[in-house]
């Protein structure tokens, strides 16, 4: 089985079995390569902030969770005699800190930019895959008048430079007092996200046959119903992947939310590269974070193989 | 919305009971009303947070507002479109961009075409690395792009001990993000890493999409191997190249993310592509009438390819 879910096999001209072998090395050496920076980010996580920066770069080292109770903890540092005085350190890291003649101040802003990331990218995701659904099956069974150009139109809303798109939205916000609120994120990724959705689900729309609605409207099934009924538990695999690309674009987007984010809305991506420790950034705690916001892509990814290639083409490519 | 439904059940109780010529008359206008009602939100939304905001830039754009300032707003005509076109600060940054989308594209077609050809020789496994390799498209390039800045470190990043590990050429003697040589290249280093998979992955859908017969013919003509690459393989695999050539130029002419955490336009301004530019002139300059102007012309431009592009898109449908 194939990555894709494509299989076809080339017969008289099938490869031979040594072409096979050093091409199955090239490849495998290549995304062994493409591997490492994501590895050194988890390795680098769990290095403690000196082990972080050591020459040569280490790869045998005592893994250590500072790293993540940095992410999690603001610190504050004090003499030795303070903290000599303190009771008993209560966990891990706070004995960590301790070493370090600092003391927990309280908790860091990670989790609410995290909620912030959970709560926008849900929310403009299913507004997106709603509308998106709706909107997919208008074109698929109706005759729209000028439907290709509305399509055309929908997807070149897309196609703008998010800075471009960001100035104005940005005044619009300004002035309605959009600024800085989730549901203001939630709006402007779900009209971005709506264009992926709605060429995305026509497609698989277009592949549910219409005899099935036809066949239940005899039977006595309202259009409404027929759609709910029949189309909607068809195309259930077509809304899911579709949902999970929403859903990645929203978690990931950096421009918008760095330009129209400052505390109250802000997401991961504009957070984490101020993740910072005395001197710079606290490279161990970045690590950290940017593990944490990427495992969650990476499983989706996996569900997802079978219909990546649809996803990243708006429909285009099929297969 | 029950309005709607209440009549499609009518229209559709009628459509059993009467002959076919009214009964459709009168379904088709419960549908033509469900078509609009599943469309319009749609339209809508994306006329509130794309359109209108496109049409005020474009007001905007012939004004010499200051979004922190007050001022009363003066009309200036096309004046900022003639100054943005002989600036040469605009055209430096034009500059950065294209050296940045041609060396990001011709590296990634080369690769990722390869990639696609060894991995269509269908050694074993080759399921699980193609979705390895997959992995950093799918990934925020803003979080991602943060971390590379520590692998570019210099003194302690592990591409430097990479490359002086390799060539024997001393670690601290290059600063990819510090240097005006490099650092074009090192934006284009990120970018091939994160998106050669996306061209690898169309390119793999274009090489399946070949089919045997075409190939067993020309194995009867005794065409040679090189023959039937160039005849056959690359010709019918074109257009999807050429898919994912357009959606990477666009995507990478729109450049925002990436560059802005790894350089922020530096150093100097030898990385500052277009959105980069833009974002600054209108977000820390608050040249907010002259940056609508360049950004109507940036979305001219990118209008312009995503038109080539959907005429190509419409093409490998079609096949």
């Amino acid at each position: 089985m194939s990555a894709t879910g494509i299989t076809t096999a080339h017969s008289v001209v099938a490869p031979t079995g040594r072409t096979r072998a050093i091409a199955g090395a090239i490849v495998i050496v290549y995304a062994l390569i493409t591997m490492i920076p994501l590895l050194w980010i988890v390795v680098t996580s769990f290095k403690t902030p000196d082990d972080s920066i050591a020459y040569p770069p280490k790869l045998l080292f005592t893994p250590s969770i500072e790293g993540y109770c940095n992410l999690f903890n603001t610190r504050t540092r004090q003499t030795p005699e303070y903290i000599a005085a303190l009771p008993p350190a209560t966990g891990q890291c706070d004995q960590l800190v301790r070493s370090r003649n600092m003391v927990i101040a309280g908790p860091s802003n990670v989790i609410p930019r995290f909620t912030n990331s959970i709560i926008i990218a849900f929310g403009s995701t299913f507004l997106a895959v709603a509308l998106g659904t709706l909107t997919a099956y208008g074109f698929s069974r109706f005759r729209v008048p000028f439907a290709n150009d509305l399509l055309f139109f929908i997807l070149s809303t897309r196609f703008m430079p998010p800075i471009a798109v960001a100035i104005p939205i940005y005044l619009m916000y300004r002035a309605i007092g959009l600024t800085d609120t989730k549901i203001g994120m939630i709006l402007l990724y779900t009209a971005v996200n709506v264009s992926l959705a709605v060429w995305l689900l026509k497609g698989f729309i277009d592949e549910i046959p219409r005899e099935y609605e036809e066949a239940a409207m005899i039977d006595g099934y309202s259009r409404l119903q027929a759609f709910r009924k029949v189309v909607l538990p068809q195309a259930a695999t077509g809304i899911a992947a579709t949902a999970i690309f929403c859903l990645i674009f929203a978690w990931n987007e950096y421009a918008f939310a760095v330009l129209l984010t400052s505390g109250e809305a802000q997401t991961m991506p504009p957070f984490i590269p101020f993740i910072i420790g005395e001197g710079g950034q606290d490279w161990p705690a970045v690590a950290a974070a940017t593990a944490l916001f990427l495992i969650p892509i990476l499983v989706f990814t996996i569900l997802l193989r079978k219909h990546l290639l649809r996803g990243i083409t708006f429909g285009a490519v099929r297969k | 919305m029950s309005d709607s439904s209440a009549r499609a059940t009518i229209a559709d109780r009628v459509a059993a009971a009467t002959p076919v010529p009214v009964a459709r008359r009168i379904r088709s206008l419960g549908d033509r009303a469900i078509a609009w009602l599943f469309i319009g939100p749609t339209i809508l939304l994306l006329l509130a947070i794309n359109i209108f905001p496109l049409i005020w830039t474009v007001y905007l754009s012939f004004t010499n507002y200051k979004a922190n300032r007050s001022a009363p707003i003066r009309m200036v005509g096309t004046e900022h479109y003639s100054s943005i076109l002989s600036d040469p600060d605009i055209w430096y940054s034009m500059q950065a961009t294209a050296h940045f989308v041609f060396w990001t594209i011709v590296l990634e077609t080369v690769i990722g075409f390869a990639l696609a050809w060894l991995i269509d020789r269908k050694f074993r496994g080759h399921g699980i690395w193609t979705t390895i390799i997959l992995l950093p498209m799918m990934l925020s390039p803003a979080v991602v792009g943060n971390f590379w800045k520590f692998l570019y470190e210099p003194q302690i990043g592990l591409f430097n001990y990479a490359v002086s590990f390799l060539t024997g050429v001393d670690r601290s003697s290059f600063q990819m993000l510090g240097d005006v040589a490099l650092a074009p290249w090192a934006i284009v280093i990120v970018d091939v890493w994160m998106w050669t998979p996306y061209v690898m992955l169309i390119c793999l859908a274009g090489l399946r999409s070949i089919p045997d017969h075409i190939y067993e013919a020309a194995e009867v003509d005794r065409a040679s191997p090189w023959r039937q690459f160039w005849s056959i393989t690359l010709p019918m695999a074109l257009p999807f190249i050429m898919l994912a050539v357009l959606f990477r130029g666009i995507e990478n002419f729109k450049m925002f993310d990436m560059v802005n955490l790894l350089t922020g336009g530096g150093p100097g301004s030898t990385t500052e592509v277009a959105s980069i530019t833009l974002k600054r002139d209108a977000f820390e300059s608050w040249k907010t009438g002259y940056s609508s102007a360049f950004a109507i012309i940036l979305f001219v431009a990118v209008f312009g390819l995503a038109n080539i592009y959907v005429k190509a898109l419409n093409r490998v449908k079609q096949r």
